[in-house]
């Protein structure tokens, strides 16, 4: 199979890297550039679990493939964390709410709200409810991840610093 | 979440942040997808095709010229390394493998792994393996399996009966003579499962050196090394789990046995770490991780009052291909077969039978929540046929709140309880004469709307009396669970536990616990999750137990290190132990505060200052613990009376929902739950076990299911397109109210709760489907109630059929 070089950028670093063009960018984020907080549930875009932004917008790391992504900004779970290890109101909040159990759709559920939040400050339940739609939880029933979104709002509309 | 009732503690039931929680939102948590240890080689596997069939030949020639790709094994080259893995139940003639060794036996049933360098070279590597089959005849319908005459799933065994009791509790015979009626009916509780989103891994290490296997697994499984080394033909003290392994998800079904044995066995052969992250058609049909699948007879013998007298219930479950441990979910209903009620005899005849399907495995509850949906379906039929409102009807069968120790007719004591305040309180919470008002204005409005409303019990802390039960050569009489505290030089505080964790929050029930013991900050504390050599013995985070049983052997220990601070102060402070009060850590006269000896002094003391001990202590301050079950430790009777539980949380469901006439999709309008599990530890870890079980039983009642097409034999959902869960849009808030009735058999009073919210949420459901649907005259009575099922109903009750 012909590889491909590309470079892209994830939370800021560059990744140069030649890869096969089926590769998709979930994999390449965590079997080449080793960010693991991003995960794998289906394989066929249902799940969610390895929702990350590109360039701004929430997509589905394994319906993209790392070739696509050539030239593009993507964030991961690992980035919102700040440089001196400050969490951000949105993560913050997810632990007050306690918006998981096992954890596993987190990193997901939290790049789906933090694009909501982007777009709409202050999001009505139903429109939270809509916004996570694409991100199965199995163990929450998602009540404390709706809970952790507007108290993440809330917050973020007060003035706390993105 | 405000808790009524609620005795006081320094830090437990109060408002704190659950310690697991930080390294999950950093995207730091430790899955074993995440560890990959130097040359690690990676499987595919070869699946069957054919719900039955001989092996003709496998050529594996093609796939192992694929550069990259290590070695293919079929079933026959790994087969003399190993034992069959052991089966829960008497059945020692059904082989169990890794890997099919001649026959298949269910569609999906993987033939052939294919080691290779990257996952992604030994999936083309496993499209050219070439397998030739020989079909032969095979069983889908398990009545058909129970049947004399059918094909056999495994000849060796001689039929396909698993398991089979008829158990008699209490005078049914007579019961029945004397009611004033009978109510008859079937329901079926489809084939879902708990399908978490993360998929079952597992990665082994063989290390030649020491001749020990490293193992690393998605796993929440009981006795899990020992079952490995027995079929690898290892000492258990050559295996060596991993328990801080973060699992993306169990609620029972992260069992992984042949997968860790099949990785096991490669990576010895190999001497490479060998991993199978199944993905997830692989998780879906092979990764034999269905749950119950059941069919239910049931016979209500009732008064005209409403009092149901006695029960007659057959329960058929079709296990799927190998039974594992899963015919023992027939088991654990027996623990509470009258549910909350005074029901005074049962009948129970229960069958586990093998089909060629994917094999069965434990699923939240244990089998509990199927049970719970048969009765409740019952209690609600005979309140509409006498015309008594269901709340009254679960009213005049609740146990009083005065009859606590309760003895059902099976033998369990049911420790504690005030149902019939949770059911007020619950009421309240959810307005009830307004759902009612609502419900109505709905159906004068033509719509198709019902109220359910159930009640239902949540055993917990097992001990597995199901075992002896349900085979006599299995004298089990232990579930014992350990932990072990140590306060270091510092004064820091460690707590090991024995076993993974899945989201429960074990790490801050065992700090909450410890600390309120040992009256230091919770926050402080640590807790690990040691590996299977240094750990104390665990029997898993099954059966609702943890609470119990983990906080109950860490409080034990921790009581231990207390008591050994106070022995150190007496001697140091010339007085009696029992004149001492300790206080955060602090041990002072009790009536003269001013002669103290400090935390930091006493465990300097403990840890450098032997001159300072009283004579014949140890030094270091460390205690383990391994408890028993409360109330454990007996066999049943030979007509199979047994104490299953120490402890019965109690829930009541009361749901709106409103059918679409015209799709058959319901919508859950109002949902609240009255709920009990004794004193709450965590309070936000209890919320988001009820709130979590809900939205899983709304999709075992109306969505998921692994449909198979009885003439193929193939698995009719093998995604998440077509084993639909859900999502934040079928899920609603719920509200809930909580009770508090102490358990007088645990460390403070708590209950289980792993299972809440899913033991009622079905049975709620279904019941309000019916309730909507009895106007039209129609009933529901398989689940899950697809909307294809129940456009249907209403089109035929319209007359549009
Ligand atoms: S893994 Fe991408 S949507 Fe499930
Ligand atoms: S927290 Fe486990 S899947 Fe969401």
């Amino acid at each position: 199979m012909t590889e491909h070089a590309i470079a892209l950028t994830i939370n800021g670093t560059l990744y140069r890297a030649t890869v096969e063009p089926r590769l998709s960018l979930v994999d390449f984020i965590r079997d080449v550039a080793g960010l693991t907080g991003t995960h794998v549930g289906c394989e066929h875009g249902v799940c969610g679990a390895c929702t990350v932004t590109v360039d701004g917008a929430a997509v589905r790391g394994c319906l993209m493939f790392a070739v696509q992504a050539e030239g593009l900004a993507v964030e991961t779970v690992e980035g919102l964390t700040e440089a001196n290890g400050a969490l951000s109101p949105l993560q913050d909040a997810f632990i007050e709410a306690h918006a998981m159990q096992c954890g596993y759709c987190t990193p997901g559920m939290l790049l789906s709200a933090r694009e909501l939040l982007a777009d709409n400050p202050d999001p009505t339940e139903a429109e939270i409810r809509d916004a996570i739609a694409g991100n199965l939880c199995r163990c929450t029933g998602y009540g404390q991840i709706v809970e952790a979104i507007q108290l993440a709002a809330a917050r973020l509309r007060q003035g706390a610093p993105a | 979440m405000s808790q009524m009732n609620f005795p006081t503690f320094k830090y437990i039931g109060r408002k704190r942040r659950v310690k697991e929680d930080r390294r999950f939102v950093m995207g730091k948590g430790r899955f074993v997808a995440d560890i990959v240890p130097a040359g690690t080689l990676h499987v595919a596997l070869v699946a069957s095709p054919h719900p039955a069939a001989r092996i003709v030949r496998i050529d594996v020639k093609a796939a192992e010229a694929l550069p990259g790709v290590v070695k293919a094994f079929a079933g026959a080259d790994i087969k003399a390394d190993m034992n069959s893995m052991q089966h829960g139940v008497d059945a020692p003639n059904i082989d169990w493998r890794p890997l099919a060794v001649d026959r298949v036996r269910y569609a999906g049933e993987w033939v052939c792994a294919v080691v290779a360098t990257s996952r992604a070279i030994a999936e083309d590597a496993a499209e050219l393996v070439v397998v030739d089959y020989e079909t032969t005849p095979f069983v889908i319908d398990p009545e058909e399996a129970y049947r004399p005459g059918s094909a056999l799933v495994h000849p060796a065994h001689g039929s396909n009966i698993l398991f089979e009791r008829e158990f008699v509790w209490g005078p049914v015979a007579d019961d029945f003579a004397r009611a004033d009626a009978v109510e008859r009916y079937q329901v079926y509780w489809g084939r879902s499962s708990t399908v978490p989103i993360e998929t079952f891994g597992v990665t082994a290490r063989w290390n030649p050196g020491d001749e020990t296997l490293d193992v690393w697994a998605s796993v929440q499984m009981p006795k899990y090394q020992e079952q490995i080394a027995g079929a690898l033909r290892l000492p258990a003290n050559a295996v060596r789990v991993h328990f801080d392994v973060d699992v993306g998800g169990s609620y029972g079904v992260k069992r992984g046995l042949k997968q860790a044995v099949l990785t096991g066995s490669l990576a010895r052969k190999l001497s490479r770490p060998v991993r199978l992250i199944e993905d997830r058609l692989d998780n879906m049909t092979g990764g034999d991780a269905h749950g119950p699948d059941r069919r239910f007879d049931v016979e209500l013998a009732y008064a005209n009052d409403g009092r149901v007298l006695s029960m007659k219930l057959r329960a058929l479950d079709d296990c799927g291909c190998y039974p594992g441990r899963s015919p023992l979910q027939l088991g654990k209903p027996v623990g509470a077969i009258v549910g909350p009620y005074t029901i005074g005899s049962v009948a129970y005849h229960a069958i586990s039978v093998a089909t060629n399907k994917t094999s069965q495995v434990a699923v939240r509850g244990f089998g509990q929540a199927p049970t719970n949906y048969a009765l409740e379906t019952g209690i609600d039929r005979i309140a509409r046929k006498l015309g008594i409102d269901p709340v009254e009807m679960r009213l005049r069968n609740l146990i009083p709140s005065n009859a606590f120790p309760y003895r059902i007719p099976s033998g369990s004591d049911y420790d504690s309880g005030d149902y019939q305040t949770v059911v007020k309180l619950a009421l309240e919470k959810a307005s009830y004469a307004s759902l009612i008002a609502e419900r109505d204005r709905l159906r004068s409005e033509g719509r198709i709307a019902g109220i359910g409303m159930i009640t239902c019990l949540e055993p917990g802390g097992g001990n597995s009396a199901f075992e002896p039960l349900f085979n006599p050569k299995n004298d089990t009489t232990t579930w014992m669970e350990g932990c072990t505290v140590k306060v270091d030089l510092s004064g820091a505080i460690v707590c090991l536990m024995g076993t993974t964790t899945a989201g429960q929050g074990h790490e801050s029930l065992v700090s909450l616990v410890v600390g309120e013991t040992l009256e230091r900050e919770p926050d402080g504390i640590r807790v690990i999750r040691s590996d299977s050599m240094s750990a104390v013995p665990s029997n898993s985070p099954v059966a609702s137990r943890m609470a119990i049983m983990l906080g109950g052997a860490a409080t034990k220990a921790a009581e231990i290190i207390r008591d050994k601070l106070i022995a150190i102060a007496a001697h140091n402070l010339g007085a009696e132990p029992s004149a001492l009060a300790y206080a955060d850590g602090d041990v002072s006269v009790a009536d003269d505060p001013s002669r103290r000896m400090t935390w930091s002094e006493l465990v300097t003391i403990a840890h450098r200052k032997f001159h300072l001990l009283p004579p014949g202590m140890d030094p270091g301050l460390q205690a383990t613990n391994v408890m028993e079950v409360p109330l454990g430790g007996t066999l049943p009777t030979a007509d199979g009376v047994v104490q299953m539980y120490p402890c019965y949380a109690f829930e009541t469901h009361i749901a709106l929902v409103e059918i679409d006439g015209e799709t058959g999709k319901t919508t859950i309008r109002d949902y609240t739950i009255g709920h009990d599990c004794g004193v709450v530890i965590n309070p936000d870890i209890v919320r988001g076990m009820i709130f979590g079980g809900v939205a899983h039983g709304i999709g075992a009642a109306l969505m998921e299911e692994f449909a198979y097409d009885a003439a193929s034999g193939q698995l009719l959902a093998g995604s998440f397109m077509d084993y639909v869960m859900p999502s934040a849009h079928e899920t609603p808030t719920v509200k809930l109210v909580e009770y508090c009735t102490p358990s007088p058999h645990t460390s403070h009073g708590q209950k289980g709760a792993g299972e809440a919210g899913y033991l009622g949420a079905p049975a709620c459901i279904a019941c309000a489907v019916n309730d909507a649907l009895a106007p039209l005259g129609k009933a529901a009575m398989q689940l899950p109630m697809r909307p294809s099922a129940l456009e249907a109903l209403i089109a035929d009750a319209r007359g549009l059929t």
